[in-house]
């Protein structure tokens, strides 16, 4: 693994590809954060509420496009970490999550995690502090 | 509709960063590094403990703002900003509150929408800052109505 120091403006940070979406996943995050709203687990509930099916909670992906960063934790951490949310993630939906250093100074990074059709469910920037 | 509630806020509440709520936490995230759960990879790092994944403030009770119905239904949650002065460390206490910085409305695609800017703070139980939280919530015209209803 590169140390943060060492990476290039456009240099990328390992890469992951999350498994598909399941159910459980939501469920599990339901109980972890305690946001129940059912139409991240309920079908019926999602359909009412004018959605194709459950969708996940826009915070697990936020969750889990932050891993990208756990690795470099001796070295710095997340200082300020800003998403938009910029589409839904449907059941059985495989999400990359990529962080490309954007400006080496500030140690900002892009960060996104998009779907297996290339569109970018959310998107945002991490800036990393150093450990003083 | 929701002007009048900007700078409203909640009297603060104390959370524990609990251990077991961490450790789920970081399941449900998928990020099962040692730095959130092992407790001898915490104590060896520079933090002496373990620390909490950057969005578990989500767990945390914020207390109640004045005046601030919201369905619990029909809103859109459309920016999340997370700043930290330093990690949130396990076991530590930290004091939560949150306030409304902003609200206004304007003509969309889909008729008028609301915009919602609620921002949460954490404190160390000296009153430091450790982490604040920003939300935009999107309100839609069809929610407004059924909330004026």
């Amino acid at each position: 693994m590169k140390r943060l120091r060492d990476l290039q403006v456009g240099e990328s940070l390992q890469e992951v590809s999350l498994p598909p979406v399941s159910r459980l996943d939501l469920i599990k995050y339901a109980g972890a954060s305690g946001d129940y709203n059912p139409i991240h687990t309920i079908d019926e509930e999602a359909e009412k509420a004018g959605l194709p099916g459950v969708i996940a909670h826009g915070m697990w992906t936020m969750g889990n496009l932050a891993k990208l960063f756990t690795p470099h934790y001796e070295e710095g951490f997340i200082q300020d970490y800003a998403v938009r949310f910029k589409g839904m993630v449907r059941l059985h939906d495989e999400l990359i999550l990529k962080a490309v250093l954007q400006d080496k100074d500030t140690l900002t990074f892009n960060v996104d995690a998009s779907n297996q059709d290339g569109k970018a469910v959310i998107k945002g920037q991490v800036v990393m502090q150093y450990h003083g | 509709m929701l002007e009048d509630c900007i700078g409203k806020r909640s009297t603060p509440v104390k959370n524990a960063v609990e251990r077991g709520a961490v450790k789920k936490f970081a399941e449900a995230i998928g990020d099962d590094h040692p730095i959130f759960t092992d407790e001898e990879t915490g104590r060896e790092s520079r933090f002496g403990v373990n620390i909490a994944p950057p969005t578990f403030p989500r767990v945390f009770d914020y207390g109640t703002i004045p005046d601030l119905n919201l369905p619990e239904k029909g809103l859109i949650h459309g920016e999340q900003i997370y700043h930290y002065e330093r990690p949130l460390r396990v076991g530590e206490d930290v004091y939560c509150h949150a306030e409304v910085k902003n609200y206004y409305e304007r003509d969309g695609q889909s008729g008028r929408m609301a915009f919602l800017q609620i921002k949460r703070y954490g404190n160390d139980p000296a009153g430091e800052l450790i982490f604040t939280e920003e939300q935009v919530v999107i309100i839609t015209e069809a929610v407004r109505e059924r909330m004026q209803a």
